[in-house]
């Protein structure tokens, strides 16, 4: 190429030219750093300075579209409880199941794990790193704890004959709890990973930053059941 | 190249007016219902404000195309825009679309948030693929009582109703529909399988027949003949072939054949389709 | 961030590309082969919808003629060398399920928004370039399954239900109809693997755009095209979740027996079923076009912002009211969302919902108003050149007119009685979203071809094709309007059993000679485009001498577009014929004194 690699890189924007930048540009000149880590110094590269902000904006945007997958089930599922339909005879109504006594136990496994997972990011942070590896290890069972408690719920329904097609609230039970744990997965695999480089101590920028952004992951998780488990069972 | 394109621009404009000005063939078929004439008249308005619109919009930028080709090595205007004037004519715009909005949903509130008058004639129509089946109350102005477990095609009970229920024994089902001319009519609109749309072009109705829904419509035929419904919601592979009559008889027509027994109600029925040809 | 590690001051950035083919052209991550992937995909797919739209035609004007070569096309489904209405309806649905998806969604967001986001902006790659490659696998997935589907059912090539696979029919399986068993399952699936693929790209666009931007580019220096793939990605992101959800519910429902959408007393087949209870049809509707409404601005807001960029370029005019531009774009996205109910007059809910959803959905024209003004105005007083890419700009604005015109009619609750589910909404949103959505696509490729292949696109072939197919449309879907006045109702394989439609087929013959037409003229740029790739001259950097950062780069770019450089921004995105200035055009990343200077 016969551009030159660094004469091209111009370090200090110059100064105003009056009309020459025209109204289209004309807001906020060349003040870069107002919106985002900008000033970075020159040939310093873009990609690592802001990984941690990229993906952090990332999870946050993919956190709006998972909101917005259950926000959609939400309208259904209220939908499907209060239509009164005019020319159904009452065979179609609502019944209520009975919550299986398991999802206590899960929900407060969940809690815990966020707990825990909230003094593991803490205590990395602080460096502490023997304290970190014992509580995201924690974390990590306690997210498994959860998918057990959750299958123990799902075998009790189905030991009482309530499959996913027995009533409107079962198909919506089934669907949304398998739905958050396929969610949950997810983030139990990136904790697994963690774990996993914890316990090697091999402990990095990239992994501190994975470390962040599956939090904030694991909490959204952890909200997101806490309101199914007050939509499907005490929301009337 | 500019000259061209701008005077098809102004042709595509010339053209489309005349389409939709100048020939009465292929235009809506006439109107033959009470409330028809006011979306008609409504149709008439928006068609006028879009026509200048749609003329303005197309002459404008043919006229741009036609006088702003390049001229020699002359610099264009250098412009940013103009606040003034995009204040002002988004302000027209929104001032006559909200109008037109608003003007629109008076023939649809008076469908639709009215109850049918008093004494109007009621028809319940239970739609299938590929079918529209219309249950008469008969002699005795009483609906039997219908429900799904009664529907029975090979009896030819389509619209289901309880054979037990001696309001039902003088009920009629037929795959016509007929109503009085000038009289208001009520249709009870119930679906046994998938969405089916009730369409009556001639009447200007419109309606969705879904299952675990009576819906109502109510309407005012003012002619009397034989009009089409075509089926306007996709239910299936023979969603093409799903027509039928609607017979709009006179008064005397009607009352005699509303007081008529099955057998005798459907020859009749016969004549008349065929008398209205 | 403390721990991030610093490389050495002053060096450059630059990224190897891969060695290797399979790592270089198939499973790469570099954004630009994505981009082209995604483009030839839809490339593909606009081909077979294209046939599909033929043989559709074929059948209205000629219903139930004998075609021989039907017989090879479809040797179980026309056994007979005629187009059968199970036929007729599996063309309908796979012919508007293929161009809504996989063309009018992916060619234009991600074929060239993923070419052209990060050069524009000015950055060396997507956020996440490998969540980029995933998210074309996915769509590619998606495609092959929608393909599976052709071959699913004997006297069908498809599901008959539509693009809209409304409930109970698309529900109740094979029981509501041929093609509705394992048909709808394939069909169904294919969009929910899509909707995956384009929520992963939505993520990545948004990340992006916000995070990637070069030194300088302030979010009103951006062009106008980053501005609409960006909200075209916000919409995608926050509607495509919803058709996800109903796609899962409708598995569910076909496969499990649940009564989400089937309420009870269905009888099917002279069958009464005693398993669905109480679902409700129209919510499959609700949430179907809550997703469907976005997703037509999603097709046609690429588009709009390519038309600005492109009538800014070749006027040699900056855009007209970049700002209210921006903001009109902002409006139609938001108030997109709160339209849905106006595919829904009909449909039995609340008839004062459908009073709100009319007033909400003619303050859209407002915006889309706006958008027609400022496109003239940039053109006002300019110093046009013809090119092809501009001729299909401006047929864009006469398009968008035409196409968004009528919606005036359809939004009103009461003209929507009669015009409701007849050809006039199919003329409506064939010129909005389809033909106004692939002028888009036209005008991308002639334009940015230089850039994405080094070579030019012929000039003389491309003006030839936009004359023809601009003309073809036109008769094609302006008469359509008129067909549906007079009553005749979209998806029925013939009009010629309705006595009061007897004045139709010299209208429904016109419109399929102009169909064929139309299509066959589809091969110039077919042709243009793979001659041009091979045989077109060489390019330049700049040819078209624009002024956005993707022209300051080689065509076609190097592996991390700025070579490790990061390119720095000191205007607005359309600064042409600046006074003063040395050339008519000031390119963003000129500092002032280069352009005065040379001059």
């Amino acid at each position: 190429m016969a551009r030159g690699l660094t004469t091209d890189v111009k370090i200090k924007p110059s100064g105003l030219g009056g009309g020459m930048r025209g109204p289209n540009g004309g807001d906020g000149p060349d003040e870069t750093g107002s919106e985002g880590p900008k000033n970075w110094p020159p040939g310093y590269s873009r990609d690592d300075a802001i990984e941690p902000v990229k993906y952090r904006i990332g999870m946050w945007v993919g956190l709006a579209s998972i909101l917005m997958l259950f926000v959609s089930l939400t309208s259904a599922y209220i939908v499907r409880q209060t239509s009164g339909l005019s020319d159904d005879s009452d065979s179609g109504r609502w019944i209520s199941i009975k919550m299986p006594w398991e999802l206590w136990l899960s929900t407060g496994v969940l809690l815990a794990s966020s707990g825990t997972f909230e003094l593991a990011r803490r205590a990395l942070r602080r460096n502490v790193y023997s304290r970190f590896n014992l509580l995201i290890s924690v974390t990590t069972l306690l997210g498994v704890a959860f998918l057990g408690g959750q299958v123990m719920a799902w075998r009790h329904l189905a030991a009482q004959g309530i499959y996913l097609a027995s009533n409107p609230h079962s198909s919506f039970f089934y669907l949304l709890t398998s739905l958050h744990a396929i969610h949950l997965i997810g983030g139990l695999v990136a904790l697994i990973c963690l774990t996993v480089f914890a316990l090697r101590l091999r402990i990095g920028s990239r992994q501190r930053n994975a470390v962040e952004i599956t939090a904030l992951y694991w909490h959204f998780m952890d909200g997101l059941w806490i309101y199914l488990f007050l939509l499907l069972f005490f929301w009337r | 190249m500019g000259k061209a394109l701008g005077l098809m621009f102004v042709l595509l404009a010339v053209g489309t007016v005349l389409l939709f000005m100048g020939q009465n063939t292929w235009w809506f078929p006439p109107n033959h219902s009470a409330h028809g004439g006011a979306i008609d008249a409504q149709f008439m308005r928006t068609l006028v404000v879009v026509g200048i619109a749609f003329v303005g919009a197309q002459v404008a930028l043919g006229y741009a195309v036609f006088r702003f080709g390049r001229r020699g090595d002359a610099r264009a205007v250098y412009t940013h825009g103009s606040t003034r004037l995009e204040l002002v004519w988004t302000l027209i715009t929104a001032a006559i679309f909200i109008a037109i909005a608003v003007l629109g949903q008076k023939v649809w509130a008076q469908l639709h948030l009215s109850q049918a008058p008093e004494g109007a004639v009621k028809v319940n129509v239970v739609a299938q693929q590929f079918q529209w089946n219309f249950h008469y109350a008969g002699a005795d102005n009483e609906f039997g009582k219908t429900e799904p477990r009664f529907y029975d095609d090979s009896t030819l009970n389509f619209v289901g109703v309880d054979p037990g229920d001696p309001n039902g024994r003088d009920d009629i089902q037929a795959t016509t529909l007929l109503i009085p001319v000038n009289r208001p009519v009520e249709l009870t609109m119930r679906s046994k399988d998938v969405i089916h749309s009730l369409f009556l072009p001639h009447m200007r109705i419109k309606q969705d027949v879904v299952p675990g829904l009576a819906i109502r419509v109510h309407f005012t035929p003012t002619q009397v003949g034989r009009y089409e419904i075509p089926c306007a919601e996709l239910c299936g592979n023979n969603h093409f072939n799903m027509k039928s009559f609607l017979l709009v008889l006179t008064e005397d027509e009607y009352s005699d054949l509303a007081t008529k027994a099955d057998e005798e109600f459907k020859t009749r029925m016969g004549e008349l389709l065929q008398q209205y040809k | 961030m403390a721990e991030v590690i610093h490389p050495t001051h002053g060096e450059i950035h630059r990224h190897e590309p891969p060695k290797g083919f399979i790592r270089k052209y198939i499973f790469s991550l570099d954004h630009k082969v994505i981009g082209i992937q995604y483009f030839f995909l839809a490339l593909f797919s606009v081909l077979v919808g294209l046939v599909l739209s033929v043989l559709m035609r074929l059948q209205l004007a000629w219903p139930n003629q004998e075609f021989g070569f039907l017989k090879v096309i479809f040797p179980t489904a026309a056994e007979s060398g005629t187009i059968s209405p199970d036929l007729y309806l599996s063309l309908v649905t796979m012919h508007g399920t293929i161009m809504v998806f996989f063309v009018l969604t992916t060619a234009p967001q991600g074929g060239f928004g993923n070419y052209f986001l990060p050069i524009q902006i000015g950055a060396a790659d997507m956020a996440f370039p490998l969540l980029n490659a995933l998210s074309f696998w996915t769509t590619f997935l998606a495609l092959g399954v929608m393909m599976m589907a052709f071959f699913a059912a004997t006297n069908t090539i498809g599901p008959i239900g539509g693009w809209t696979g409304y409930a109970p029919l698309s529900a109740l399986g094979e029981r509501a109809g041929p093609g509705q068993g394992l048909g709808v399952i394939l069909w169904i699936s294919s969009i929910g693997l899509f909707c995956v693929a384009s929520l992963l790209g939505a993520l990545n666009f948004i990340t992006t755009m916000l995070n990637m931007r070069a030194r300088g580019m302030s979010l009103m220096r951006l062009p106008l095209t980053c501005w609409a793939w960006f909200t075209t990605a916000v919409l995608s992101l926050l509607s495509f979740p919803v058709l996800l959800a109903a796609a899962i519910l409708l598995i569910i429902e076909h496969q499990a027996g649940t009564s989400f959408f089937i309420p009870g007393g269905e009888y099917v087949s002279g069958k009464l079923l005693e398993e669905h209870k109480g679902g409700s049809p129209i919510l499959w509707q609700h949430l179907f076009w809550f997703f469907g409404h976005p997703e037509v601005y999603i097709a046609i807001l690429p588009g709009m912002g390519l038309t600005s960029h492109i009538l800014a370029t070749f006027a040699r005019k900056p855009v007209f009211g970049y700002r209210a531009m921006v903001f009109a774009i902002f409006a139609i996205g938001l108030l997109g969302f709160f339209v849905w109910g106006h595919h829904m007059f009909m449909s039995g809910m609340d008839p004062r919902t459908a009073i709100m959803f009319s007033l909400i959905t003619l303050t859209i024209g407002v915006p889309s108003a706006i958008k027609t003004f400022n496109w003239l105005g940039t053109i006002w007083g300019g110093q046009i050149r013809f090119t092809a890419p501009m001729l299909y700009a401006i047929g864009f604005v006469s398009l968008f007119v035409s196409g968004g015109i009528t919606g005036l009619f359809l939004g009103q609750t009461s003209i929507d009685i009669p015009l409701h589910d007849t050809y006039f909404v199919v003329g409506h949103f064939h010129l909005i979203m389809g033909v106004a959505a692939i002028f888009g696509i036209f005008m991308g490729t002639q334009f940015w071809f230089p850039k994405m292949f080094g070579r030019m696109m012929s000039e003389s072939l491309g003006k030839l094709h936009f004359w023809l197919t601009f003309i073809g449309v036109n008769c094609i879907f302006i008469p359509m309007h008129i067909m549906g006045m007079m009553g005749a109702p979209r998806r029925y394989s013939t009009h010629y059993n309705l006595q009061y439609l007897s004045e139709l087929p010299p209208l429904t013959h016109f419109v399929s000679y102009a169909a064929f037409f139309t299509a066959a003229v589809q091969l110039i740029f077919v042709v243009n485009l793979f001659w041009s790739m091979f045989k077109g001259p060489k390019a330049s950097d700049n040819p078209w001498e624009a002024t956005t950062l993707e022209w300051t780069i080689p065509s076609p770019p190097p592996h991390d577009n700025f070579e490790g450089i990061e390119p720095e921004v000191y205007r607005g995105p359309y600064e042409y014929s600046v006074p003063g200035a040395s050339k008519d055009y000031s390119m963003q990343t000129e500092p002032d004194e280069a352009v005065r200077s040379d001059g």
